[in-house]
């Protein structure tokens, strides 16, 4: 049976590199995965008002499509896309009301959505059903000595009804780290928000943000940060200028994506990193590892 | 000795600002007993004029203006971190939203981000997932 792949709009464009370590790392692990089918924009960020029915359509099409796909579930593995696909659609099952206006908008497609898919997050479906261990046995580059600090941001841990694991302190990143071979290193701020979509028109803000986070990955002697979510690697990678000039003591450290380490180790091929596409060069942290 | 008349009034407190707060929020602000817990690990809170705590007190006492004029309202990002800490179970972040909302309707020229403020260069390193967050969060 293929599993539905949901890659997201950032993961097609400035995210590559999340996109092929995903689908490369998931060829290793033997897992068949298929690219969901006329997919669009998850709708990006969950609208919080009550009475906002309009922001649940784009998500809800995506779970039509996933019917049409004649699966019950999909996966993806941008954080934004998982909480906002997962927050709609515990939203709409809730809400009769809200489920019938979105599915009459819909009207030229002949499937309705009745809250019957699920969303499933990569990290989820490695640890329940690849099973962190059958994955330890598929590692052919352990990652040894790579000291790793895994950031959660907020998307994958709140709200507490869309969380796959503790909300305080989520450890799912760093067990997969540990099958993989490398030291996952404890992290202070590893669930505060790196600022988001400031970025736009509050640069400063995001600064300040990276500067505190990534200052407290160093502290901890991390080589690098690993992250799920687009917009916080946009944040804590090309923003390293930025917090550079905030606090010139500022330490650089790569940020990459979980799925790029689990491609080192599970042998993929070079073409599967993208190390092109990052602002600060992975390569030099990785190599004094042996891993470049 | 001067006299002072205080007048008491429920009026703001029934005012129709507080049932639109909370019915677009869908929280009962009543329900906060100002311990403080959201505004202490707020990340948000050193960009903010005003706490989030004090947003709620503001907000149950109907202060419109003082918080539709905020740059706070602006500054939370909806990290959610204010929620998942709440003793009360209330979901200060929707009620936030809530008065971005209002704030956001309250005109036809109410667009806290202007995208054609932002330089070129910004705007073409951006990637899709901080253009399309900005955008629903700062525009109506």
């Amino acid at each position: 049976m293929k599993l539905i792949y949901y890659p997201g709009c950032t993961l097609k464009n400035h995210a590559r590199n999340f996109d092929v370590s995903t689908v490369s790392s998931m060829a290793e692990l033997d897992v068949e995965v298929e690219e969901l089918e006329r997919w669009n924009c998850c709708g990006t960020v969950h609208a919080l008002g009550s009475n906002n029915v309009m922001n649940r359509v784009a998500p809800v099409t995506n779970l039509v499509r996933v019917k049409e796909a004649n699966a019950s579930e999909f996966m993806t593995s941008c954080a934004m896309c998982y909480n906002t696909l997962k927050r709609a659609n515990i939203d709409v099952k809730k809400r009769s009301d809200a489920l019938d206006s979105i599915n009459k908008l819909m009207y030229l497609d002949d499937i309705k959505y009745e809250g019957d898919v699920d969303v499933l997050h990569l990290l989820e479906y490695l640890r329940d059903r690849v099973g962190f261990d059958k994955l330890a046995a598929k590692v052919k580059k352990p990652l040894t000595g790579l000291r790793v600090a895994c950031y959660y941001g907020c998307l994958l841990v709140r709200p507490k009804e869309v969380a796959f694991d503790d909300v305080e302190n989520p450890m799912i990143m760093e067990n997969l780290i540990t099958a993989l071979g490398g030291t996952p290193v404890p992290f202070n701020l590893k669930t505060e928000c790196c600022g988001a979509y400031h970025t736009v028109g509050n640069a400063e803000i995001v600064a300040d943000r990276t500067n505190k986070i990534m200052g407290s990955a160093h502290e901890e002697a991390a080589d690098l940060v690993v992250v799920s979510c687009p917009l916080c690697a946009f944040n804590l990678d090309f923003k390293q200028a930025d917090a550079k000039r905030l606090n010139p003591e500022f330490h650089h450290l790569p940020v990459l994506y979980f799925t790029q380490l689990m491609a080192i180790a599970l042998g993929c091929d070079e073409s599967a990193l993208r190390f092109d596409l990052h602002h600060i060069d992975p390569q030099p942290a990785l190599a004094t590892r042996g891993l470049a | 000795m001067a006299i002072t008349t205080v007048r008491i009034s429920s009026s703001r407190l029934k005012s129709p600002f507080v049932a639109n707060v909370e019915r677009i929020a869908g929280q009962k602000l009543m329900a906060c007993y100002q311990c403080g817990k959201c505004s202490a690990g707020c990340p948000m809170a050193p960009h903010m004029d005003i706490l989030p705590n004090q947003m709620i007190r503001m907000a149950q006492m109907g202060m419109q203006e003082r918080l539709l004029a905020s740059n706070a309202i602006w500054a939370c990002v909806s990290c959610m971190t204010c929620n998942s800490r709440c003793p009360k179970n209330i979901r200060i972040a929707e009620v936030i939203e809530a008065l971005r909302n209002m704030a956001l309707r309250a005109g036809r020229h109410n667009d806290r981000l202007n995208i054609q403020d932002v330089p070129p260069a910004t705007l073409a390193a951006l990637p899709p997932i901080a253009m399309i967050s900005a955008m629903r969060k700062l525009t109506s």
